[in-house]
């Protein structure tokens, strides 16, 4: 791969293993090339580039924010057994039943395999109930009934009003973990990443996107990338991707909002056992559980929160199902973004059917760019395959996937997202000089030194964002009231904050916390927004 | 089975032990009042030790006033209904002046300026407008007036404070600004170093003499030196002063991030004084119930079970906000958690809070709280006096936003003195 950097103003975030050859270019005629240019660093992003890595071909993927900074950073987090689309679509559950045994062979480590649960209650469709284990039979899926007594002996948090329980094989999957491991490996086999870089336009010139022209959303700075083949992978955002190439890609935006509880409430994942409505899973996510979602169609994509009345309805709902719910305590609330496919510019039925979509673009009179969007974390490996597939095909390259067959290795740096893994490995080889940074989730100095290191590697900066980002820091109790003062400070000391960055940056940490736990905002979660506020305010000023 | 409990009688009982509940006990032993005082101390860890009277109007402009006083003038006549707007002027300035001078006498000395708001640096390197400083403090304000050559210090082990993010912050506006750290002395084995047991060890003057060998030598051309808030607990006063003689320049403190010594320093303060003057507590113990009798008041105050009934003519309520425990939220609504007392809301739950952390304009639940009258009586739904002989003060409060007005201590001070006065007035 040639890549021409300008080295007295280091400005790409980038990463690679590769050498760089090194260019004393003039700003405007920066110029990165490589055979395949990826848009977009969530799950489906990251998981194309590594396919077609391990292929032997070269790529960089891009991302305007950071990884993980779309859906695959704000969803449910369940490898879908495929029973929650028995009786919806059946190709759908049989991908999420096939996609989620690979994963859990092929990638062990970003999962846990909990086993999952539908239950019913008093009042929910009895038929919906009855047909329920016959459908997932039809589709392969293991299913087993447990009567209430068994039911309520492995998850006794749950409502006394049963009146019927199925057990399944769903899983938790940590979407950091993931998407950082498929990434590793890619950078591994030589791809580049570039972070905070956004895709602003193509150069077009007859039925070829022969440049991309992107912004570095840090400096300003603008740039070009060539590429042989060029995939959207966008995510939500794939239509203004496609629009920018002249293409057009029809999707309509639904928004998901999630609450995360204090402490584990579940050992399984609990589905209500309905047709898919809001408000009906609850999964465990190492040491606290993540219940939602809700569906609430939006035109634009500028304002992605959770809301005050999102919550109580999620609320109010689960509660039927495990009771406790309604008292147990919030830590925290997000939203994502689901893209909805609708049907006129999708060129291949099946693949709607499949709830994603590979366009070629062909119609539209492009050659080398293709769009996928939709789909599910689940079924991101097949996305990513088939999409290879296409690129390989248009590349010539005839080497196999190896993504079904080919273990994900784990990388180091993203080993802190998880919840509760933090203190294990601390304990394991506790060094005296090793203090808590964060007590709320137990995440020590030496966390953030690795997370530091890793972000050097990539030859970036450190600022509370990111470390929130890779680490548990200000995810706990706490709402990063103390691990937030005190990362700041310890970012200062070893000279990764200088000047007065320290105050921008736990602003820009305490503002993008508070979206979470605004909607949570009663009982003892409105109390630690007192404390946050009395410290981060009434104290040190930090709104003036 | 109904135990009997030891009963006390008094003429006033004050709810809280917070800076408002401290204060309302203090001014009521000093006019000969019989007070008993319930409240747990747990909250006062987080105080800084600074006194703010007013700072910033109007808020969602982030104006910053240097005159304090001016401030309330301006914030009284924009928000009538805020708290300082029915305490008058000659009142606020009477009711400093009586707590400043307990303060001093405690050992616990203030300094400030008449009329005029001091800036302090703080532990992130912004720059707070307070009013009364503790004395061990008072040097940083002059340092960061003057910009000084000036060395901060640091402490291995102590999170949450950094010399390098201090100067690293100001150093743009204050180019003579060091920092150097330092290990405690006698603290190498220990990873972790907390503020409270350093404080305790400097009460020993051996311990004072190691600290100052260890930090000479980085002095150099330093006139000042400025340390995390670390000058012991009850004598503060002698320990900077000695200090300051060993290392030879000026020193002064600087606020921690809770668990602080600060708030340590008051606490412990007041616990020994107000017996003395003749004030009964009851700290770490809650008011669980409050019945009426003919005379006043029936308190039941325990843990969680009833351990002391005490009856008083009077009650001050300090009981706080959400964090204080004397306001309570569930998804619905904003309660006052002893008396059901009605409480000024501010809307749907959706209302109470801005969609930004740290929008200028603030977040609305802060102005929800008690509706009072000029005599500092809570007002029923029908803007009545609840009881005659039931007042209350501080934070919990409504139309007063301290967080972001910087008046927190102040206005706790000023209101527990109008409400002594007028519970004086009433009995
Ligand atoms: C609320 C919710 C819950 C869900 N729960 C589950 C679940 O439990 N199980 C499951 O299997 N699936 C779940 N999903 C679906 C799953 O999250 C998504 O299918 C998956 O994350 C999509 O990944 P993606 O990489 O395609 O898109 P995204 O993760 O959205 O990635 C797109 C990326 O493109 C970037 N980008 C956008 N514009 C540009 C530009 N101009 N230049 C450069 N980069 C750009 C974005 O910043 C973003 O990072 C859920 C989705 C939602 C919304
Ligand atoms: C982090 C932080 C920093 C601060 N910094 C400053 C500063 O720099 N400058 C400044 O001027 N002010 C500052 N303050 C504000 C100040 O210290 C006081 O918190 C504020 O003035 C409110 O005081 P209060 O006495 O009304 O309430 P609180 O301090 O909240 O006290 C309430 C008291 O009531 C008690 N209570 C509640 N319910 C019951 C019950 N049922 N029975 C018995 N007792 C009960 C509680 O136990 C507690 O003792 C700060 C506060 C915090 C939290």
């Amino acid at each position: 791969m040639k890549c021409y950097y300008n080295t007295l103003n280091i400005t790409h975030d980038y990463v690679t293993k590769k050498e760089l050859f090194y260019n004393l270019l003039p700003l405007k005629e920066i110029k990165l090339e490589t055979q395949v240019l990826i848009i977009g660093g969530g799950i489906t992003g990251a998981g194309i580039t590594r396919d077609l890595a391990l292929r032997g071909i070269n790529c960089i993927l891009v991302e305007k924010h950071d990884i993980n900074a779309g859906a695959s950073g704000a969803n449910h987090g369940l490898l879908h057994s495929g029973a929650r689309y028995v009786a919806g679509n059946s190709v759908n559950a049989e991908e999420c039943r096939e996609e989620g045994n690979i994963l859990k062979k092929m990638a062990p480590q970003c999962i846990e395999d909990t086993g999952g649960l539908f239950v019913a209650v008093e009042g929910d469709d009895e038929k919906y109930v009855a047909d329920f284990p016959d459908l997932c039979s039809k589709c392969g899926i293991p299913v087993k009934a447990l009567d209430t007594r068994e039911a309520l002996e492995i998850e006794p948090v749950l409502s006394k009003k049963i009146i019927a329980t199925y057990q399944v094989s769903d899983a938790a999957v940590d979407p950091f973990k993931l998407s950082m491991d498929n990434i590793y490996q890619a950078l591994d086999l030589g791809c580049t990443l570039l972070r905070h870089s956004k895709v602003t336009g193509f150069i077009i010139e007859r039925n070829r996107a022969l440049a991309t022209r992107l912004q570095n959303m840090l400096t300003g700075e603008e740039f070009t990338i060539e590429a042989l083949q060029v995939v959207n992978a966008a995510g939500a955002w794939a239509k203004e991707i496609a629009v920018l190439a002249g293409c057009a890609i029809n999707l309509r935006y639904s928004k998901g909002s999630l609450l995360v509880t204090h402490n584990r409430i579940a050992q399984r994942v609990i589905n209500r056992l309905r047709p898919s409505s809001n408000a009906d899973i609850l999964v465990p996510g190492g040491t606290v559980s993540i219940l939602g979602t809700t569906s609430i169609t939006i035109d634009s994509l500028d304002k992605i929160f959770p809301t005050v009345q999102e919550t109580d309805f999620i609320v109010g709902e689960a509660a039927a199902m495990i009771p406790q719910l309604e008292r147990t305590r919030y830590i925290r609330a997000y939203a994502g973004v689901r893209p909805l496919l609708g049907t006129p510019s999708v060129t291949d039925d099946r693949s709607l059917s499949r709830g994603f979509a590979l366009l070629d673009h062909i119609e539209d009179g492009l050659e080398n760019f293709a769009s996928i969007t939709g789909g599910k974390l689940t079924t991101y490996r097949l996305m990513a395959e088939k999409t290879a597939n296409l690129i390989c095909n248009r590349l010539g390259v005839s080497r196999p996937c190896l993504t079904r067959t080919d273990p994900l290795p784990p990388a180091g740096a993203a080993r802190w997202t998880k919840p509760g893994l933090a203190p294990k490995v601390w304990m394991k080889k506790h060094d005296p000089e090793d203090i808590m940074l964060c007590e709320c989730e137990m995440v020590p100095k030496s966390v953030v030194d690795s997370i530091v290191e890793s972000i050097h590697e990539q030859n970036g900066k450190s600022d509370l964002k990111a470390i929130g980002l890779r680490s548990r820091i200000g995810k706990g109790a706490c709402q990063g009231t103390f691990c937030g003062l005190r990362t700041c400070a310890y970012l200062y000391d070893i000279n990764e904050l200088n000047t007065n960055e320290g105050l921008t940056s736990l602003r820009e940490f305490v503002n993008e916390r508070w979206r979470g736990v605004r909607p949570l905002l009663w009982d003892t979660p409105l109390i630690q927004a007192e404390l946050q506020e009395a410290l981060y305010c009434g104290l040190m000023g930090l709104e003036l | 089975m109904i135990k009997d409990n030891p009963e006390i009688n008094c003429e006033l009982a004050v709810i809280g032990a917070g800076m408002a509940g401290i204060a309302s006990a203090l001014f009521a032993s000093k006019r000969g009042i019989s007070t008993v005082q319930v409240g747990l101390t747990s909250g006062i860890i987080f105080a800084s030790g600074l006194i703010d009277l007013m700072g910033v109007h109007p808020i969602s402009d982030g104006k910053i006033w240097e005159n304090p006083w001016k401030a309330i003038n301006a914030l009284t006549s924009d928000i009538p209904n805020h708290p300082f707007a029915r305490i008058n002027k000659d009142d606020i300035h009477k009711a400093f002046e009586e707590f400043l001078a307990f303060m001093n006498n405690a050992g616990l000395p203030y300094c400030r300026y008449e009329n005029r708001n001091a800036k302090m640096i703080m532990p992130v390197g912004s720059v707070k407008h307070t009013y009364c400083v503790p004395q061990t403090m008072w040097n940083g304000v002059l340092a960061l007036e003057k910009k000084c050559s000036c060395l901060i210090i640091d402490i291995r082990g102590l999170r949450g404070f950094s010399a390098r993010q201090i100067t690293e912050t100001l150093k743009t506006s204050w180019p003579a600004l060091r920092h150097a750290r330092i290990s405690f002395p006698n603290t190498d084995h220990l990873e972790e170093v907390y503020t409270e047991p350093i404080a305790r060890c400097l009460s020993l003057s051996e311990n004072r003499k190691a600290l100052a060998q260890i930090v000479i030598p980085h002095v150099k051309d330093a006139s000042m030196v400025g340390f995390p808030a670390i000058f012991g607990i009850h004598n503060s006063v002698e320990i900077y002063r000695d200090l300051q003689e060993m290392i030879g320049v000026t020193i002064f403190e600087i606020p921690t991030i809770p668990p602080s010594i600060t708030g340590l320093r008051i606490k412990e303060t007041f616990e020994s004084q107000l017996p003395q003057k003749g004030v009964r507590l009851l700290l770490q113990k809650k008011v669980l119930k409050v019945h009426r009798n003919k005379g006043g008041f029936v308190l039941d105050i325990g843990g969680s079970d009833t351990e002391y009934t005490v009856k008083a003519k009077g009650i001050i309520l300090a009981s706080g906000r959400f964090l204080g425990g004397g306001l309570h939220a569930d998804r619905k609504q904003i309660r006052e958690s002893i008396f059901n007392l009605p409480v000024f809301q501010v809307g749907e739950r959706k209302n109470w809070h801005s969609q930004n952390f740290l929008d200028p304009k603030g977040h609305l639940i802060n102005m929800a709280g008690l509706e009072i009258d000029n005599m500092f009586h809570p007002l029923d739904s029908l803007g009545k006096p609840v009881f005659k002989t039931l007042f209350a003060a501080g934070s919990i409060l409504a139309h007063q936003d301290w967080l972001r007005m910087k008046c927190g201590s102040g206005l706790a001070i000023a209101s527990a003195f109008a409400a002594v006065n007028a519970f004086k007035k009433q009995v």
